[in-house]
């Protein structure tokens, strides 16, 4: 009797203590991201790499729609005290998060983490875009690309023109110039469309000419911070794009991407702006012409050129988790960070590889003299240290700005406003969100 | 015990009571706590949230009157927002309405397989907004629509509603009130069949003309139909047409298509400005009342209900 009651007690303790001991459950790190199709399959098997490197901890990841439908579940679930441990924001999002007050900054977790990272091995135009105003890293950036210009090269054939350099950029007169030979050739149509207009035209054309979007350094140093876009340089370019859309020489093809695009594949313009993400569309749709690409247009007078900036995501780590968990979220980052997982996301997506170190692996093993095509981008980012005005952009209600940008310009295109006073009053409207915004975290 | 007498007065007015108190709250909470929950609730909190400047982590708020309402007003392109968007409403209103009976007076004399012409008719009612935005936007975009190059090339017409506020504007219109015109045609055509034949008979034989029978004697007896397709057409304007909005346009060019749905969306979802957005929803709340108190006010009183 004694001794069956003690076999009894010997099973039920042992089938107690074995799922705490032997068969541990690994620790959750859940990410929440925008990415879906081919981009979410890259993600999913990124993150199945890390599962399977380590036991400790399993990450899963989940798709929360685009990037205004990712953040706004990131920010309903901090509200309900649900959120995920990993949420990726696109880069408008990012002095939001920053006042948040519902983040662990990287910089932080990683020196928590005990996790050495050597940061001046990262691409510096990338991490810039994502600082704070001390130079401490707020979150990892995840997908970064930057604009260049493609071009129709059988066009530019036709016309007598030579191919485009792919590390010296052009002047803008000299893009008049060939685009002016094209349609007066009557090769195509028109003669460059762009894409993200407020992107392309002003963000990065101030970036590359070191001319202040926003004071206090782009709203780096200060939520009192007003937009500069209507000066003389950025007033003179969109001027030159007026002319030219006057002429046939600039068409305007809508906001997003998808109009310019189709103008280009279906050669009604020769010349394209666009991220460095849309070659692998090119290289999907263009099926009847040769095209290649070069950095964007400088001004003829610029003695310094500076580096382009990014678009895209970066991750933010959310508070409000324990201790173990968050060792997992840095173990995860750093995986991410790997030259294998930067390869692999770099060929699969067309994003640029975060670390000099994935570059210079991708390099030596002979990939941009296959792939000359990818070397424009990550040159032009990499043209020069970022200055205060280079690195990025750090204002409140920026989508909101960039409406009003869209707004302006697009009644620069159909001659109601010159474009001295559309930039007028597109600082006007965007001071008084910049405004409101800052009223609301004071 | 039953719970329900039926008593007959002397005036034989059927009436109905409840012997227990509580019984019809109890019946009745179901439907309270609905509308409760996904009406009022909601309602409240917009109304609170348009009075405060708050981060959307709701870790801050500040209570600031009507900051958020005084900035809405002294904005010209909000107030342009309403402007087009009661333009946008009367327009895709009145298309809808108006190809809506006239459809359906057409397909009430459709003599063979009437059956068949009506369900046809009747399919464009079930497709989603977006789905239909983006389908005209195949037909009507200026790089890659059918239509578009057609109208370019053979017309000469410079259409280009990526450029032009007036164009974007026709092209919302058309692919708002398409689908629209077969949810009308099937209220006009269960109107038309309740109009009594007898009467549009002696009208013939009194030699009235089919405008005639339509103007005096149709149209009349359409006109309870016609005052409820007002007020719903206007009311899916205003709010369903959000889809296309987002699938064609985007508001743009140079905001001409921007409707107050659309931009309550664009400054709360994707710019995360929870006041001004909720300042905005109160304001369309308060505009729907009104035009719908409006329409009951004076159009009503024009309408003839019973045959």
């Amino acid at each position: 009797m004694k001794l069956t009651k003690m076999f009894v007690f010997l099973v039920v303790g042992v089938c107690l203590a074995l799922p705490a001991s032997v068969f541990a459950e690994p620790t959750t790190i859940n990410w929440w991201h925008a990415m879906r199709g081919p981009r979410g399959d890259l993600v999913n098997h990124m993150i199945g790499e890390f599962n399977a490197s380590q036991s400790e901890y399993k990450v899963v990841g989940t798709n929360k729609g685009n990037y205004d439908e990712t953040m706004n579940a990131g920010v309903a679930a901090f509200r309900a005290k649900k959120q995920p441990h990993i949420l990726q924001v696109f880069e408008v999002g990012t002095q939001t998060m920053m006042l948040s007050g519902a983040i662990y900054p990287v910089f932080e977790l990683m020196k928590d983490a005990k996790i050495d990272v050597d940061w001046s091995r990262y691409l510096q135009a990338v991490l810039s875009y994502y600082m704070n105003a001390d130079g401490n890293l707020m979150s990892m950036p995840f997908n970064s690309s930057t604009p260049v210009m493609y071009y129709n090269l059988s066009m530019f054939e036709k016309a007598g023109i030579k191919p485009l350099s792919k590390s010296e950029p052009i002047t803008w007169d000299e893009l008049g110039e060939i685009t002016k030979k094209i349609v007066d050739a009557k090769i195509a149509p028109a003669g460059m469309v762009t894409a993200w207009q407020s992107w392309t035209q002003i963000e990065n054309y101030s970036a590359i000419h070191n001319i202040a979007f926003a004071t206090k350094a782009n709203g780096y140093e200060g939520l009192d911070c007003e937009l500069n876009i209507n000066n003389p340089q950025v007033v003179k370019h969109i001027t030159q794009l007026k002319t030219w859309a006057d002429d046939k020489r600039f068409m305007y093809g809508g906001q997003k991407y998808q109009g310019p695009n189709a103008e280009f594949v279906a050669q009604n313009a020769a010349v394209y702006m666009d991220s460095i993400s849309a070659i692998a569309k090119l290289k999907k749709s263009v099926k009847d012409f040769k095209w290649d690409a070069a950095p964007l247009p400088v001004e003829a007078g610029a003695k310094k050129l500076q580096n382009s900036i990014i678009g895209g995501a970066s991750l933010w780590v959310l508070s409000g988790h324990s201790k173990k968990e968050y060792k997992g979220v840095a173990e995860f980052l750093k995986f991410m960070a790997s030259n294998d997982m930067q390869e692999y996301w770099h060929k699969g997506s067309g994003y640029f590889p975060i670390t000099i170190d994935a570059y210079d692996s991708l390099k030596s093993k002979g990939y941009y003299d296959a792939n000359p095509l990818q070397t424009v981008g990550i040159n032009q980012l990499n043209r020069a240290i970022p200055t205060k005005i280079s690195r990025g952009l750090r204002l409140g209600y920026f989508v909101q700005i960039r409406n009003i940008i869209n707004e302006e310009l697009e009644q620069v295109w159909n001659g109601k406003k010159t474009p001295q006073e559309a930039l007028d009053n597109a600082v006007a409207r965007g001071n008084v969100q910049l405004r409101t915004f800052e009223k609301t975290y004071k | 015990m039953p719970d329900v007498f039926l008593i007959y007065g002397s005036t034989m007015i059927k009436r109905s009571f409840f012997t227990s108190r509580y019984l019809p709250y109890l019946l009745i909470l179901p439907q309270i706590v609905i509308t409760l929950t996904f009406f009022y609730w909601p309602a409240v909190k917009g109304i609170i949230q348009s009075f405060l400047l708050s981060d959307p982590f709701g870790r801050r708020s500040t209570f600031v009157w009507f900051y958020n309402y005084a900035e809405l007003f002294t904005d010209p392109l909000y107030l342009k927002s309403i402007f087009i968007t009661i333009v946008f409403s009367i327009a895709v209103a009145s298309v809808s309405i108006s190809l809506g009976l006239f459809i359906a007076s057409m397909a009430n004399r459709a003599l063979r397989a009437k059956a068949v012409v009506r369900t046809l008719l009747i399919w464009p009612y079930a497709v989603a907004p977006a789905i239909s935005g983006i389908m005209w936007l195949f037909l009507l975009h200026p790089s890659y629509g059918i239509v578009a190059l057609g109208v370019k090339k053979w017309l000469g017409v410079n259409w280009n509603p990526v450029m032009y506020g007036n164009d974007a504007m026709i092209m919302i219109v058309i692919a708002s009130a398409w689908k629209q015109i077969s949810y009308n045609f099937v209220f006009f055509m269960a109107g038309l069949q309740a109009v009594p034949k007898s009467l549009i008979e002696a009208a013939a034989i009194d030699g009235a003309s089919p405008f005639k029978r339509f103007w005096f004697i149709t149209f009349p007896l359409l006109s309870p139909t016609f005052f409820f397709l007002t007020v719903m057409n206007i009311i899916y304007s205003f709010f369903e047409t959000f889809g296309i909005i987002h699938t064609v346009t985007q508001g743009g060019p140079g905001g001409s298509t921007n409707i107050l749905v659309y931009k309550v969306y664009q400054d709360g979802f994707v710019g995360l400005n929870l006041g001004s957005s909720a300042a905005q929803s109160v304001v369309l709340m308060t505009l729907i009342i009104l035009i719908t108190f409006l329409q009951f006010k004076f159009v009503e009183k024009k309408v003839q209900y019973g045959g």
